[in-house]
């Protein structure tokens, strides 16, 4: 009898198949289509938007608090000991930091130097990474041996030991940053890149292309890249937060933004000294930083989740298998798949 | 007899790796104007008859070449030049600072691979299930969470309700294992969580995907339809040939753990190779940086040379070549 409904649901499900206009879908409709119904990964963008706003929004609080970043509140802000405001005393929502300054002012002006960074760093990274991947896989030979073996170089140095000595010849500043952090962030791209435009240059399209006399950087640009697009846009997704977390730790050792300038790295490398006392200037910039890193790194994983035309099929294979071995499922399974097939597995995931 | 010529291939393309990783210092580092080397030894205050004497002293007046000559024949003999300061030798003190960092990193790898190969492998097995999910945001948290941060948080959360209420036997600082093991570990339990877990959620991911994508293959379909116990596919056939993605990813992560390494030392006060860099960073002190880059570059080449040979002992279809 349970086997008599599973074939009737699954003759059900051919039968009703056809009946769906056949159309071409893209791609990017997929993706979109997939990303759309993935809750975590909408509640990322979500997030994301939300901290962008209040960065961008920061001189608005700031007219609302009549608490400037840089100002120091020696009276309200620092208690009789000389230790830092506890949340909601003295009209500072945050509390204030260790020389009395307003906490929330600076974790929001603190998100405006994160975001800024984790996505120049990004663009520049996935530009030279996108470039040199190319040129390394398309031309091949001594050009790919040389930039292959650099690309193993960058990846294998120890980034941050390079980033102290960096920092001691230039002086810390936000170029400095900038640079250094995208210096190590290309080769990441650049490796998948290479890898992905050997096998493509192998294809018909690229030798119809070069049979009408393209040039090759015609072919890499124009032909080979935008197939490319989907695994550059999840590493950048990708990329962002690593640059975020980059700049943080370098701030954190004195090598990244200088006080009074706040980053959340240098808010956090003060607090160390306070963690005893004052648990807030340790909590909220961490959290701010934790948030903002992990709503990039969801997001990023839904988008690669999103765009593996295999994700679906893993799932449904494993649940499949799951509803074969426990029979009291059945009955729920069914009825699940009578309200169409592709719903569960959203609601699931 | 392969074997030995892959060997003396990978240490000369390492002793090349060494020798840009030193002339890129060495330009970064001696090839600022003289007077600002001299300065930030000398004083700010200084007058210029100090100054030069300092130049002289420091050889800094001498053209770039002979220079640089006198760094390279000095690297040679072992010789990581004096500290600005108390013209201690960088060797001496890069010795001295040794100890930390060799427990630091020595239990954090251990622990690291353990949970990261360990959580993967549970996961894989078990994919789409409870653990699996956890494991999965544990994965993104621990990915998402700068190591400093860690550190603070289980500073806040772990050391100090501990100590308050009496228990005293996890503490900051270092000591070493002479003084007495449990003391030790005490000591180090935290820097190790902190330094593993970043590094142990890229792996669970890793293990994770490999094994995943492993168990799809068509050797293990045969390997069950022969009848072996899931035990046998999974530990046997599967997370052998799983693992060689990931043995060849940790020769590249070993660098970034260095990174660490500096951040983890200077949250728990540990002293040690990074922390005394931060510190030599702060004073102006170039010749301790450059000694600690270029001891760096040789930790991170050896240590690839051991993980490549490890790779092909994995690995049947990899031969040394």
């Amino acid at each position: 009898m349970s086997i008599a409904t599973e074939f009737a649901a699954e003759a059900h499900a051919t039968e009703s198949a056809p009946e769906q206009a056949i159309e071409g879908r893209s791609q990017w409709y997929l993706t979109w289509r997939r990303l759309r119904h993935d809750r975590v990964a909408v509640g990322s963008v979500v997030v994301i938007l939300i901290i962008t706003l209040l960065a961008i929004a920061a001189p608005l609080f700031v007219s609302l608090t009549h608490h400037p970043p840089d100002s120091t509140y020696p009276l309200t802000g620092t208690t009789a000991a000389g230790l830092p405001v506890a949340p909601g005393v003295h009209g500072f929502w945050l509390g204030t930091d260790d020389v009395g300054r307003d906490l929330f002012i600076r974790i929001l002006y603190g998100a405006r130097v994160s975001l800024f960074v984790g996505v120049v760093t990004t663009a520049i990274a996935a530009a030279a990474g996108v470039s040199m991947g190319l040129i390394a896989g398309y031309f091949g030979g001594w050009v790919d041996a040389v930039l292959a073996r650099f690309i193993d170089a960058v990846l294998a140095f120890p980034y941050v030991v390079l980033a102290l000595a960096l920092a001691v010849v230039l002086g810390p500043s936000l170029p400095v940053i900038i640079g250094v952090i995208s210096f190590f962030s290309w080769a990441a791209i650049s490796r998948i890149v290479r890898g992905q435009t050997l096998s493509l240059k192998e294809k018909e399209f690229v030798e119809a292309a070069r049979s009408l006399g393209a040039s090759p950087w015609r072919i890499m640009f124009l032909d080979i890249l935008p197939n490319l697009l989907a695994p550059v846009l999840v590493l950048a997704t990708l990329a962002i937060p690593q640059a975020i977390v980059f700049e943080a730790t370098l701030s954190y050792l004195g090598l990244g933004i200088q006080q009074p300038t706040p980053s959340w790295g240098n808010i956090l490398a003060e607090a160390q000294n306070f963690y005893q006392e004052a648990w807030w200037f340790v909590v909220f910039p961490a959290a701010a930083l934790l948030i903002t890193t992990l709503a990039f790194n969801l997001l990023g994983d839904g988008i690669r989740d999103a765009m593996d035309p295999r994700t679906e099929r893993v799932f449904a294979a494993g649940r499949k298998r799951r509803r074969r071995g426990r029979a009291p499922a059945r009955t729920v399974a069914v009825t699940a798949a009578a309200g169409g097939p592709e719903q569960p597995s959203s609601a699931a995931s | 007899m392969a074997l030995i010529r892959f060997l003396i291939r990978r240490i000369l393309t390492g002793i090349v790796v060494i020798w840009v990783v030193a002339s890129a210092s060495f330009l970064l580092f001696f090839a600022r104007p003289a007077e600002t080397v001299a300065r930030s030894l000398a004083g700010r205050a200084a007058s210029p008859a100090v100054l030069q004497n300092a130049i002289n002293q420091l050889g800094l007046n001498q053209p770039i070449l002979v220079q640089y000559g006198h760094y390279v024949s000095r690297l040679v003999h072992g010789n990581l030049g004096f500290s600005y300061y108390d013209q201690e030798s960088v060797n001496t003190i890069l010795k001295q600072d040794l100890p930390p960092t060799a427990s630091l990193v020595a239990g954090a790898v251990i622990l690291w691979l353990i949970v990261g190969l360990g959580v993967g492998i549970l996961s894989a097995t078990r994919a789409r299930s409870f653990f699996d999910r956890f494991a999965t945001f544990g994965v993104l948290a621990g990915i998402s969470l700068p190591t400093f941060v860690l550190g603070e948080l289980l500073l806040l959360v772990v050391f100090l309700p501990l100590n308050e209420h009496g228990f005293h036997w996890i503490q900051d600082g270092y000591v070493g294992p002479s003084g007495g093991l449990g003391q030790w570990v005490g000591h180090m339990v935290l820097p190790w969580v902190t330094l593993a877990t970043v590094q142990a959620a890229v792996y669970t991911r890793l293990s994770r995907g490999s094994l995943l994508d492993t168990l799809g293959e068509d050797y293990i379909r045969t390997a069950r339809a022969k009848g072996l116990s899931e035990r046998v596919v999974i530990y046997r056939h599967a997370v052998r040939a799983a693992m060689t993605p990931v043995v060849s990813q940790l020769g590249v992560d070993l660098g970034a753990l260095l990174g660490g390494v500096v951040v983890v030392e200077t949250v728990f006060g540990l002293g040690g190779l990074g922390q005394v860099s931060v510190q030599a960073v702060d004073t102006d002190n170039l010749p301790v940086i450059i000694g600690f880059v270029i001891v760096a570059a040789l930790f991170v080449v050896v240590a690839n040379i051991i993980v490549d040979m490890c790779y092909a002992l994995l690995d049947p279809r990899i031969r040394i070549t």
